[in-house]
């Protein structure tokens, strides 16, 4: 057990991937991580559905029914779930869409904004629904952490790793903490 | 011989009619506010400044001071609970920093981070609220106002106008400006007055000034809210 | 009125009608809610230009009077119906059956619950509780209480509304309020006759009655406690000579309409203690603030003023002695918060009804800054009798810290509801056997904020010292369910917060979602713990009284039945607060689809 590495899934839901790319600002920092952990799904594999892990970190909120099922994936697979991001934890800047009702929002999309052509909300059953309001990711399933931060920085994410690979209670010092 | 109540094992000085929050600032000793601001009358509505007095829960910015008073005020349970609070306002508004201009001078965010808050906790609200950009200087967004009545105090006590009021009840308050339109622009409010300037959010904010500051330089980034409170506290007495 | 041409523009009516109502009431904006009512009475609304016609005359800000329509209830700034229906929806209302009954209204007059028909003829809504839970299901129309409503008089209403029938044309027996005065004991047994207790007073001299009344042991009745003589005494011996005197007529606790029986059957006595007050703390000047959904009693109690005022008892020399005094009647406007003393100043001061910071008390800093007494109307009805009977005699009953008697309002599942007093001491069992409780499951005593006990808890004490009380008590037998019980509870703390302070208006609807979660059957495992959590914080930060007790129904009930909780939550470890799949509706719809794709379970589980 004590050589078995930490599994980590990642994946980014209604996000842009911003948290990803922070991730990575770990630098030459993720080969000492690739000694004691890898990697399950992840933008960075490839591997479709998320195996048993160890840890989930997931970015984005929940906007649509698809980002449901995958929530619930990682939540089912992964011993610590973890929000990252301000998208995952309170609906970051897609949140801005939960004042205007839905209606309006598709309306003005694909039927009547500036430059549409054969108006139409798309209907193809492949197509995710979405949902009436896009939701922190802690309303739809339980979550052990949260890193705040958008994107929170390469450092957030080094201390938080490295802290539970050390068998430490995760803690971030105040200049790790930040909203923006 | 200078009166003196014990904060947290301190003895802190006071003089009569100053409240726990006043002296404890002037001693060097932070307790977190929102709605507090020293020279303004106390409102006593943010309950962030909740500290033991003689075991009771009083707010530390409207309780006056008083002789041989134990006041317990940076507990662990006492920060947790505040965490709470500054969670309830987060989920009650709509706070989204990474879209604001007040992110990294903000009050509200700056409470958060001293008090380690990493999530909203709550289930959100997502009340729509209203924008106000008919200003030609200064705009307000609700969806960030804490109901904190420092633009209404500000406006009222400084400006020697009366732009601003809270309106409504529970959960349905919201700001109001004083003019028959009910807009901004319709108000005798001046870019240059306190009311303008007061806001701990980015409820009120004067145009054209956004992201003036780079990351890093800004008020919260390096420094807690702790540390710039008592700053200013001391600017402010030595001006 | 002449119907000039001047008369026929609408604008120029309202102009003059704001002049000549501003004039009527001085130009006083502590007066603002009587103004407010009055336009609210004759507009259905109070529009903008209303408002700034007002802020005009009164030369005050604009906001002032729109915080005030927007804070109290009974004030709208979009126009209600011409008959203006609410439904009283306490826990005793729901009881008998209003639930069904408001549907039915609904159907009868065409209009939605909490809407306006179309032709702006009728509107029709929920309040909170009006104190008629003895005769409920109970309501008011444009302000007026309607008692004892039932399909049949729903009908009679329908059809007296569509014929647009003045309400001075509706039978006078719906809107007969009995007093039902159950069991009368050391006060209500023996009611003094006008002008005694002052008589009394100045005999044995000013003093030495405040030393009876502090011997008496009496404490407000508004269930806080806090002792009247001391109370008395602190007003006194302020260097303001500028006091006030005000009777806390605002029983808003639901469960609660003993002031209402106490001011209809015994005005005079209260009226006497309100002017020992005036007299032993030397104020000249005395507000009764009636709770708005009395607004029933105000006629007769104006009358009863005028034959004080008649006979020396109030104005100038009162029965000879060196005592300037009056009262004026001011009614309440629908917020529950105005019971709490210095929201009721603050309403008084024609402002939004929000608690102050305190200290400084009303004693030394009060109406208009000046010290000011605030009693509950069973305190100056039992001072009153007090100053003629002896305070021994007062002390003789009750318990070693709970002196005297108390008047209850008995509600709820039980053959006799009314209005009975007991002395202190007496146990719950006593209560219940008098008053035909049969197969109890429990009793909410002093109401949403007072204590739900169980039927293992009946040898329980009526005392401050243990079961504290207002006045509200509330049976409930066994056909009852505790979380329907906590449920309306909670929603009306949520509904009355005035929002001042984060706990409260935040958490008081942040423990409505989280209750209403598990209500409805969609808690699990760490619901009851959130819940909890929620409870704690309300109560220990919340500014004022009823931030503090807001969570108690919950609290207590949670206490007792926890198991009433548990069987509700899902045997899941977590769940969505929300409903996901109704959260897709709308994308469904517009997509127009209803695949398997196209819905969502609510757990992933």
């Amino acid at each position: 057990m004590a050589d078995k590495k930490l599994r980590i899934a990642t994946v980014s839901l209604a996000g842009c991937f911003g948290c990803h790319m922070s991730f990575l600002d770990i630098d030459e920092r993720i080969l000492e991580l690739a000694e004691v952990a890898e990697f399950d799904r992840s933008p960075l594999t490839d591997i479709e559905h998320c195996g048993d892990c160890d840890i989930g970190l997931i970015e984005g909120g929940v906007c649509n029914s698809e980002n449901v099922h995958t929530l619930r994936e990682f939540r089912k697979h992964c011993k610590i779930l973890v929000a990252v991001g301000a998208c995952a934890i309170n609906g970051g800047l897609p949140n801005y869409r939960n004042y205007i009702p839905l209606e309006e929002c598709l309306g003005e999309s694909y039927l009547d904004g500036i430059g549409v052509e054969n108006p139409q909300i798309p209907s193809d059953p492949e197509l995710p629904l979405l949902l009436n309001k896009v939701r922190p990711i802690h309303e739809v399933v339980k979550i052990d952490y949260s890193l705040p931060g958008c994107p929170p920085s390469a450092d957030v994410f080094w201390k938080f790793l490295t802290d539970l690979l050390a068998g430490r209670e995760p803690a971030l010092p105040y200049e790790l903490i930040h909203y923006d | 011989m200078t009166k003196t109540f014990i904060l947290d094992g301190q003895p802190i000085p006071f003089s009569d009619g100053q409240t726990i929050i006043d002296a404890a600032l002037d001693a060097g000793a932070y307790i977190p506010h929102l709605c507090h601001h020293s020279g303004y009358t106390p409102h006593g509505s943010c309950k962030l400044c909740s500290v033991l007095v003689n075991g009771r829960v009083c707010s530390a910015c409207t309780f006056p001071a008083t002789e041989g008073l134990e006041v317990l005020s940076h507990t662990e349970e006492l920060n947790e609970d505040r965490k709470r609070i500054t969670q309830m306002l987060f989920v009650e508004g709509n706070h989204l920093c990474p879209g604001c201009e007040k992110s990294g001078n903000c009050k509200l965010q700056a409470v958060g981070y001293y008090l380690g808050m990493h999530d909203n906790h709550f289930m959100h609200f997502f009340s729509p609220r209203k924008l106000d950009a008919s200003h030609p200087d200064v705009m307000i967004d609700l969806n960030r106002c804490i109901f904190c009545t420092l633009c209404v105090r500000a406006s009222r006590e400084k400006d020697g106008k009366d732009v601003f009021a809270i309106s409504g009840r529970g959960i349905n308050k919201h700001l109001i400006a004083n003019s028959a339109s009910g807009l901004l622009k319709d108000t005798d409010l001046e870019a240059s007055d306190k009311a303008a300037h007061i806001c701990p959010t980015g409820a009120i904010l004067i145009k054209r000034t956004g992201y003036a500051t780079p990351i890093g330089a800004r008020d919260y980034d390096h420094q807690t809210i702790a540390e710039v409170s008592l700053e200013q506290e001391q600017e402010s007495h030595g001006g | 009125m002449p119907a000039g041409p001047e008369h026929s523009n609408p604008a120029k009516r309202m102009r003059l009608f704001i002049q000549d109502l501003a004039a009527k009431h001085h130009f006083q904006p502590t007066r603002l809610l009587e103004m407010l009512r009055e336009i609210q009475a004759r507009d259905h609304h109070i529009s903008n230009e209303a408002v700034e016609l007002l802020a005009k005359a009164l030369q005050i800000p604009r906001t002032r009077i729109i915080d005030a329509v927007e804070f109290y209830n009974f004030f709208s700034s979009t126009p209600k119906g011409r008959y203006e229906l609410l439904i009283s929806d306490s826990i005793t209302d729901r009881m008998l059956g209003k639930d069904a009954l408001i549907e039915y209204m609904a159907e009868k007059l065409r209009v939605p619950v909490g809407g306006v028909r179309n032709d702006g003829l009728v509107s029709l809504d929920n309040t909170s509780c009006t104190g008629m839970c003895d005769q409920g299901p109970a309501g008011l129309v444009n302000g007026h209480a309607l008692t004892r409503l039932d399909r049949a008089r729903v009908d009679r209403i329908a059809d007296l509304i569509e014929r647009q029938t003045p309400l001075a044309g509706w039978p006078p027996e719906f809107f007969q309020a009995e007093d039902n005065i159950r069991k009368s004991g050391l006060l209500l047994g023996r009611p003094i006759a006008p002008g005694d207790a002052l008589k009394a007073a100045y005999t044995r001299g000013l003093n030495q009655t405040l030393a009876e009344i502090d011997a008496s042991g009496l404490r407000g009745r508004g269930g806080a406690g806090f002792k009247t003589a001391a109370k008395w005494r602190f007003c006194a011996e302020e260097a303001e000579t500028e006091r006030y005197v005000v009777c806390n007529a605002d029983e808003g606790e639901p469960g609660t309409f003993k002031d209402r029986g106490l001011l209809n059957a015994f005005a005079d006595q209260v009226f006497e203690g309100m002017t020992l007050c005036a007299a032993i703390v030397g104020a000249k000047h005395g507000f009764l603030y009636l709770r708005g959904e009395y607004l029933h009693l105000y006629d007769k109690l104006q009358a009863i003023l005028a034959q004080r005022r008649e006979a020396g008892l109030l104005g100038r020399g009162i029965l000879g002695h060196n005592l300037d005094f009056d009262i004026e009647i001011r009614l309440g406007a629908g917020a529950y918060i105005c019971g709490e003393e210095s929201a009721l100043i603050e309403s008084l001061e024609g402002k939004s009804g929000i608690p102050r910071n305190r200290p400084p008390y009303p004693v030394s800093h009060g109406y208009l800054g000046k010290p000011t007494v605030v009693n509950n109307v069973e305190s100056f009805f039992a001072a009153a009798a007090i100053a003629v009977h002896s305070g021994a005699w007062f002390a003789a009953h009750g318990t070693e810290k709970s002196k005297g008697t108390k008047i209850l309002s008995i509600s709820g599942d039980c053959t006799h509801p009314g209005i009975y007093e007991y002395p202190f001491g007496t146990p719950v069992r006593t209560i219940l056997d008098d008053c035909g409780a049969k197969d109890i499951l429990g009793a909410q005593v002093g109401g949403p904020s007072g204590t739900f006990i169980s039927n293992r808890e009946f040898g329980r004490l009526l005392a401050f010292e243990d079961l504290a009380t207002g006045g509200s008590f509330i049976v409930f037998n066994n056909s009852r369910n505790i979380l329907d019980i906590a449920h309306n509870f909670t929603h009306f703390f949520a509904h009355e917060s005035c929002g001042f302070c984060t706990p409260c208006r935040v958490g008081t609807s942040l423990l409505r979602k989280q209750l209403d979660k598990i209500y409805d059957g969609r808690g699990s495992a760490g619901d009851v713990a959130a819940l909890d959590e929620i409870c704690r914080l309300v109560k220990t930060y919340s500014h004022c009284g009823l931030g503090q007790t807001a969570a108690n129904p919950v609290l207590t009930t949670l206490a007792r039945y926890p198991e009433a909780y548990q069987s509700r939550l899902k045997k899941i470890s977590y769940e969505p607060g929300f409903d996901l799949d109704a959260e897709l509706e709308t994308a469904r719809r517009l997509a127009n689809r209803s695949d398997a794709a196209a819905h969502l379970s609510q757990t992933g589980e």
